[in-house]
């Protein structure tokens, strides 16, 4: 594992001072890749579905696809196509994140323990 | 230089999408902590707005028409906060299901826009050409099998698996017709047709491949679709040379895949064995003539539960889907704290997959302010079953079912399960004996130990728990 991930490293350098925009892509994407894998180790049960809920709404990204492909479309269609897309992405975005944030909430901090009835008397 | 001008840098850009990277990684991070999780959500979706705000002012917009993008910001929110804020809690994992569908569906048409924008021309740059055909398969998978999976938990198509003649062959001659368009494109066919046939053969696809699989596999189909979605959004920022989406997009699809996979084993299950929808499918035993399992079934009544209960010096609820459906959580509080004033020792046994998602049952629990360390793993109370007097199954079914551990050819056989069957009193809550969501019969309520109690069950328990107040 390690020195792959310092292959990638190498490679994520080089390709960045080649210039080659494909390479310095799939670098990035391949560390992506890494941190994607890492940052889930161990999730308890309870969290599996808001957490699925939130990286959903992460994917909401594809928001920003729709904004820069609009930019240089032509044509009725293409532009209506866009704008059914930015629409999609954007209820991935707002919904994603709200959902998450309301089963969240449900997660209350459990209550202090009950308090020792009346440690003093 | 006006400020706008220093906004609209490209490197402003970059350092923002960077930011936002930081915020996405680190609200993951926190997400898989429920100490941190609220944080974390909004967190990431903090760095959310920075990207977006970040690509709006980008140059490369400059001559957009931002009318059209006010309409689909408006229309994309118009729909979304409501249906969030609308949803109720039991029916959480379809709207997922759906967010991540739309999700997918915006990568597909935006990759079919790109395609006619460049006048199907994707021969002369592969590198665009490919992540694009990429993002549209996958894409209109995502869709479809999101809105299938929708449809499945909410009632709209049979939750049971829906068998298709020659399934398997079809998937693979749908996929083939996909990738072969695909090619055709890559080789210089500039001809719109082949791509709609190549979005059109992964809608099918993404349909007859969710179609077979049973509704108690759906969280893993949901989540295997949510990384799905990742990949699509990071191969159409490949072609679109949009790092915030190859970075964002590849990390949901790594951790959405670790996170299957954690979910699968939760299940005692294997992704491959769930996407082959094997489940039930295979099952052998729950053509129509009723139930194949002899015995009795002896139903009962609220006093009679209250009584039983009253004497016991443990008790543990078994909530399940049916709980959630009833909305019977604050109901069960209730009856717990009357328990507790009667010193009986009160447990939750939470199995990981009760409900329709994993995580299903502590939501409505801690939404009735159930504390915490009532909530006990499966792994927690299993051994715990043995000393406990009464335990009260509400609306759960194939997480209690015994067959997973006794029979060898029951398709849930190895599947971990709360030994409910252990305690000495067992009470079933449901509303009939239909069988659960996997389509098999549970021998639990055939058990001569095991009473029914028939009826909805927010409805039953809070009958026991005024019985209660009575003796």
């Amino acid at each position: 594992m390690e020195p792959l991930t310092s292959a990638v490293v190498v490679a994520a350098t080089e390709a960045g001072g080649s210039g080659s925009p494909l390479l310095t892509e799939l670098a990035i994407l391949i560390l992506a890749a890494f941190v994607g894998f890492q940052v889930i180790s161990k999730v308890p049960n309870t969290l599996h579905t808001p957490l699925m809920s939130g990286t959903n709404a992460i994917h909401g990204i594809v928001l920003l696809g729709g904004l820069v492909a609009i930019a240089h479309a032509n044509g009725f269609l293409n532009r209506f196509i866009l704008v059914i897309a930015i629409a999609f992405g954007t209820i991935n975005v707002v919904g994603g994140f709200l959902v998450t944030d309301r089963m969240l909430s449900m997660f209350k901090r459990k209550p202090e323990p009950a308090p020792e009835p009346e440690e003093k008397s | 230089m006006t400020a706008t001008v220093f906004f609209q840098e490209p490197n402003f850009i970059n350092a923002a999408y960077i930011v936002a990277f930081s915020l996405f990684i680190t609200g993951l991070a926190k997400l898989t902590s429920p100490t941190t999780a609220v944080q974390g959500n909004k967190i990431a979706a903090f760095g959310m707005l920075i990207a977006v705000v970040a690509t709006l002012l980008n140059p490369a917009l400059d001559g957009a028409d931002f009318l059209l993008i006010a309409v689909g910001l408006a229309i994309g929110t118009a729909v979304g906060v409501p249906a969030a804020r609308n949803v109720k809690m039991t029916a959480m994992p379809q709207m997922v299901a759906l967010f991540n569908g739309v999700g997918g569906g915006a990568v597909a048409l935006i990759a079919w826009a790109e395609f006619r924008q460049s006048h199907g021309d994707l021969a002369a740059e592969l590198d665009v050409g490919i992540p694009l055909v990429f993002a549209a398969i996958i894409g209109s998978i995502s869709f479809w099998g999101s809105n299938i999976a929708f449809g499945k938990l909410q009632g709209l198509i049979s939750g049971s698996p829906v068998k298709i003649p020659g399934g398997l062959f079809v998937n693979i001659a749908l996929l083939a017709t996909a990738i072969g368009a695909g090619v055709a494109i890559m080789l210089g066919s500039t001809s719109e047709g082949l791509f709609v046939l190549l979005l059109v053969a992964s809608a099918v696809l993404g349909n007859l491949a969710v179609l077979p699989i049973g509704g108690a596999d759906m969280p893993v189909v949901i989540s295997t679709l949510n990384a799905f979605t990742g990949l699509s959004a990071a191969a159409a920022g490949i072609a679109l040379n949009n790092t915030a989406l190859i970075v964002a997009g590849m990390i949901v699809g790594a951790s959405g895949t670790i996170l299957t996979d954690q979910m699968a084993k939760a299940m005692n299950r294997s992704i491959g064995s769930v996407l082959l929808g094997g489940f039930g499918g295979t099952a052998p035993a729950i053509e129509g003539g009723g139930s194949k399992i002899g015995g009795t079934v002896r139903s009962t009544s609220a006093a009679d539960v209250a009584i039983l209960m009253a004497y016991a010096r443990q008790v543990v609820v078994v909530p399940g889907y049916g709980m959630a459906v009833a909305q019977a959580q604050h109901a069960v509080r209730e009856m717990a704290k009357a328990l507790e004033r009667r010193n009986i020792e009160v447990k939750y046994a939470i199995h990981p997959v009760a409900g329709r998602m994993p995580g299903h049952m502590n939501v409505l629990l801690a939404e009735a302010d159930v504390p915490y360390d009532q909530l006990k793993e499966m792994d927690d109370i299993n051994p715990e079953f043995g000393r406990t007097d009464v335990a009260i199954v509400i609306g759960a079914n194939d997480v209690t079912n015994p067959d997973a551990r006794l029979k060898p050819d029951s398709p849930i056989y190895g599947m971990p399960i709360l030994n409910v069957d252990e305690s000495k009193q067992v009470i079933v809550l449901k509303r009939s004996m239909a069988s659960g969501f996997a389509g098999i019969e549970n021998p639990l309520f055939y058990d001569p130990k095991t009473q029914m109690l028939f009826g909805d069950a927010k409805a039953s328990v809070s009958e026991i728990t005024s019985e209660l107040g009575q003796l």
